[in-house]
């Protein structure tokens, strides 16, 4: 059957050599042509004192314009992507960046716009903001949105100091926040940066939160409760009622980490669950391209009784001066008149391009659409589930909780480990070889080598069997020979590499001799 | 129907069939009933590529971008060419569509990029240690001073007027959070004087050259800092570093700064990117990603994220900071400007801006009744004061010209901003313009 493959990604490598641009650098070369100086020009001790000047030219690589473009072009080709290739990635969302956002962002009415631009001559920059805003509230169920955040942690972040301005307004002084054992590394991160002490709520044998730990815990010193729902399990806690209600009665805040949206867009809504927070990740759900890092986006939605404390300046509507309020009119603003509010969380108004893109995301599909994404979403992920239980998979690789998943599902590589002599990362790394991006390794942290599987829905059927085949093919394969998976990858730029030593003694810039 | 999700009705039956269920609905079934949303979502129903392209291109056409009007706005952000190899190359799908490199073997072009990113900011801000971007300036700027907090424990930032406004409130939010108090010391002649600097000071926090334009004597500053026991955190605008001793070689231990500069458009706003950058001493405390050189298993060169142990996927509560992904696509613009300026380029145009600033500034000070905002020397932006009250007759006036005169600082101040956008021409005509509707 098969052999090691040894040139299977499905990108050409960049055939000649790996060098950076600096050593790409000759004195001389350059890119640069500046335009004409049409001023009158003056000594440079005149208009800088020689005490505050730069006493040698910064130093940045000194290349032409061709070789700029050759060697990013061939950096790039050393980069698996989502346009390439199947990325199912858990807990990231992976889905079509659809081409027709980058056309609409880079429109000089939204590119070339100033942020500092009067709101006057900014508004359908304003407009489509509040469109978002309204989109958001409704996807959500909770009457306010801020855009302001920059990312998922941004998100999470605005919303723990949102509970803190919202008890601190009420008297309360709160130290802990819980959040579940199998959140997000931001969630407990951001627990700390807004000033709270981190308590962890347990887990049940289903995968949900464990409600007896929660009665536990839930007292009055409990400022919020993080919870994402789908879990990072990719399970439905169907005790989320219950949940609002322990924690809304000792006084706290419910706040929902919305890297799971799209698995109940049109079909549930957060606000009904009782969460009084939500952060959205316009990256995830709503196709901003994930840039290799970023951008990102992180709107909140908020309740009634969370709105005073919401980031300012908030984008409005406000009625025109003697023009009866219709839907269709009145003029946007910024409104910094906001005297509760926790204040800034960013300069500016947020990541507007990010906005551009997912605003005509929810405009293409409207909520029809939206509700198909989430259908098949959730179809794609159970279909794959089934898939690899069909041909054997699950026997080495079996789910963490034997439930219906949603848009992702979690696999335990225990067994595997165990049986066939590879871990979790063996696997994932024999995975590169077939061309596909490995699923999320090691996370959720309660699962013993757990492989998370998000293949989201603008998957086809046969991509989901390919990749079913490619596990199955990678366990055959190990059941003969290990060390195959063991040593893998082998077609890639480069093979496994040294990430201990990289941490031992960090070389993490260049070094120059001038 | 989404038209991005490609499953027929064939094989949506098949699937179901395939996973044992009847229906997509029974997909749910965890979802308690009182739960469900059962009627539509009131949105506007889906429309056309056709359709939604004209929708939002009608949109876009109500603002007044920096093509449609002679535009003096800066204030932390600047209207800078963009070249075109920098959306060539940033709008290929391996750079646009990749998630964070978590699989180095397969994302070797973005963590070589980073590690030249970082290389390149660590030679402009002057110090030997580059993260591979935040979210963008002013909460970078509030970042640092989490990074003070844990490096000294001590209570209090103490914060020149002169950093921008956004990055002072940003601060104010985030410090109420981690517990530290923000003073705000006022600025004298456009530039930072210190008071006596107590045992509580963790971070004296200024801008490069400041929310006014002037240059500060950041050496001067980082020195009563240090004495004091605190760190001196700066913020910086790349660009005119070009000109003056970088922040770290004047003694900041940490310099950030919004990029939008460098290769970034305008985007209302966002996305761009922040740098961020410390010394050798700080780098275990460092927030957010960071790339590093290596070997693989056959001793060829590579990149993989390091110091991974002080970041929340690791850390959790301990982490140095909660930021997860940052700004990749946008600090990859930023390396590409960067290579396309070069070490030459980089000079010519700080150059160019001062001297049209210089001449600007110079010219504007002639008209009756105008007056500099402050005498200390400037790159690329400079305050002019106005007879008192006229800054909105002079907006006013400008506007029907086709001008922004850059930004209202009050009743009878404006922050004027140049680039090697705004020529000679340009200016005059702004000039002209002010000097007319003063008359």
């Amino acid at each position: 059957m098969s052999t090691t493959p040894t040139r299977s990604l499905s990108f050409t490598q960049a055939a000649d050599d790996d060098l950076t641009i600096y050593e790409r650098s000759a004195p001389g070369r350059r890119a640069f042509v500046a335009p004409e100086t049409d001023v009158p020009t003056r000594p440079l001790d005149e208009l800088i004192p020689g005490k505050l000047r730069r006493k040698t030219k910064p130093n940045l690589p000194e290349v032409s314009e061709p070789e700029i473009v050759r060697h990013y072009v061939r950096l790039s080709k050393r980069n698996f992507d989502l346009d390439t290739g199947f990325y199912p990635l858990g807990s990231c969302t992976m889905k079509h960046n659809p081409k027709l956002h980058e056309r609409i962002a880079a429109l000089p009415g939204n590119a070339r716009l100033h942020p500092l631009q009067d709101p006057a001559h900014a508004q359908g920059a304003l407009e489509l903001m509040w469109r978002l805003q309204d989109a958001l509230s409704k996807i959500s169920g909770l009457p306010h949105v801020s855009l302001q955040p920059s990312a998922g942690s941004h998100g999470e972040l605005a919303g723990v100091l949102l509970t803190r301005a919202y008890h601190e307004d009420r008297g309360e002084t709160r130290h802990k926040v819980l959040t579940p054992e199998s959140a997000h590394g931001t969630n407990p991160a951001t627990v700390t940066m807004a000033g709270y002490e981190v308590v962890k709520v347990a887990t049940d044998t289903e995968g949900n939160v464990d409600l007896d730990d929660l009665r536990a815990k839930a007292d009055s010193d409990v400022a919020c409760l993080m919870l994402t729902n789908p879990s990072t399990l990719g399970l439905f806690d169907p005790n989320i009622a219950e949940i609002a209600k322990i924690v809304h009665d000792v006084g706290a805040t419910l706040y929902y980490d919305g890297a799971n949206l799209n698995a109940i867009m049109g079909i549930t809504r957060p606000g009904d669950m009782g969460f009084d927070i939500v952060h959205f990740n316009l990256h995830k759900s709503f196709t901003q391209p994930h840039g290799g890092g970023g951008p990102g986006s992180g709107p909140i939605a908020v309740s009634d009784r969370i709105e005073p404390y919401i980031p300012r300046p908030q984008v409005v509507k406000r009625p025109v001066a003697g023009v009866e309020p219709k839907a269709d009119t009145g003029t946007y603003d910024l409104d910094y008149d906001r005297p509760k509010s926790i204040g800034r969380l960013r300069g500016f108004q947020g990541n507007y391009g990010v906005f551009v893109r997912s605003y005509a995301y929810i405009r293409s599909l409207g909520a029809e659409g939206l509700r198909d994404v989430s259908e098949v979403a959730v179809l794609n992920a159970n279909y794959l589930l089934a898939k690899l239980g069909k041909l054997g998979v699950l026997e080495y690789l079996p789910a963490a909780f034997d439930r219906i998943a949603m848009h992702e599902f979690v696999l335990s590589g225990g067994p595997m480990k165990a049986q066939l002599g590879i871990k979790t990362l063996d696997l994932a790394k024999r995975l590169l070889d077939h061309g596909v991006h490995p699923p999320t390794v090691y996370f959720p942290l309660i699962v013993d080598e757990a492989l998370l599987i998000e293949p989201t829905e603008t998957e086809t059927r046969e991509t989901l069997d390919r990749f079913a085949e490619i596990v199955a093919e990678v366990l055959e394969e190990a059941k003969r020979d290990p060390e195959i998976a063991r040593q893998a990858p082998y077609g890639t730029p480069v093979r496994r590499l040294d990430e201990a030593g990289a941490a031992r003694r960090p070389v993490i810039r260049q070094p120059l001799t001038s | 129907m989404s038209t991005y999700t490609s499953v027929t009705d064939a094989d949506r039956a098949e699937m179901l069939a395939t996973i044992g269920v009847a229906s997509i609905d029974e997909l749910f079934g965890d979802i308690p009933a009182e739960l469900r949303y059962n009627s539509e979502l009131p949105l506007p129903a889906g429309r056309s590529e056709q359709d939604v392209y004209r929708e939002l291109a009608e949109l876009a056409a109500k603002n007044v971008s920096a093509d449609d009007e002679i535009s003096f706005l800066g204030a932390g952000f600047y209207d800078h060419y963009v070249p075109a190899l920098v959306d060539a190359l940033i709008t290929r799908s391996e750079f646009l569509t990749p998630y964070t490199p978590y699989q180095p073997e397969i994302s070797q072009g973005g963590l070589q990029a980073m590690f030249e990113y970082q290389t390149a900011i660590s030679e402009l801000v002057g110090l030997p240690v580059s993260n591979a971007s935040v979210y963008e300036g002013p909460s970078a700027v509030a970042a640092a001073g989490y990074v003070a907090k844990h490096t000294n424990q001590r209570s209090k930032f103490v914060v020149s007027a002169g950093v921008h406004p956004h990055s002072i409130e940003t601060l104010q939010t985030l410090a109420h959070g981690y517990g530290m108090s923000v003073e705000v010391v006022d600025l004298q002649d456009g530039i930072t004087t210190l008071p006596q600097l107590d045992q509580d000071v963790s971070a004296v926090i200024v801008q490069q050259p400041n929310f006014l334009g002037a240059i500060e004597d950041v050496e001067a500053l980082a020195g009563q800092a240090h004495d004091a026991g605190a760190l001196l955190i700066a913020q910086a605008d790349p660009i005119p570093l070009a000109l003056i001793t970088p922040p770290g070689e004047a003694g900041a231990d940490i310099v950030v700064g919004e990029g939008q500069t460098l290769g970034n458009r305008l985007d209302f706003g966002g996305p761009s990117f922040g740098f961020f950058a410390v010394t050798e001493k700080l780098i275990r405390r460092l927030p957010g990603r960071l790339a590093g050189e290596t070997t693989d298993q056959d001793g060829k060169r590579g990149f993989v994220l390091t110091l991974q142990t002080r970041e929340q996927h690791i850390r959790r509560e301990k982490a140095t900071s909660n930021i997860c992904t940052a700004q990749a696509l946008n600090a990859l613009a930023g390396v590409i400007y960067l290579s396309w300026l070069g070490k030459e380029g980089i000079v010519e145009l700080a150059e160019l801006l001062l001297q049209r600033t210089a001449y600007a500034r110079n010219e504007l000070a002639k008209i009756p009744g105008v007056s500099a905002g402050h005498t200390q020397p400037v790159v690329r932006e400079f305050p002019v004061r106005l007879p008192s009250g006229k800054a909105e007759a002079v907006i006013a006036a400008a506007r029907k010209a086709g001008i922004n005169p850059g930004y209202r600082l009050s009743e009878d101040e404006l922050l004027i901003a140049i680039t090697e956008l705004r020529t000679r021409e340009h200016i005059d005509k702004l000039v002209a313009t002010i000097k007319e509707a003063l008359a």
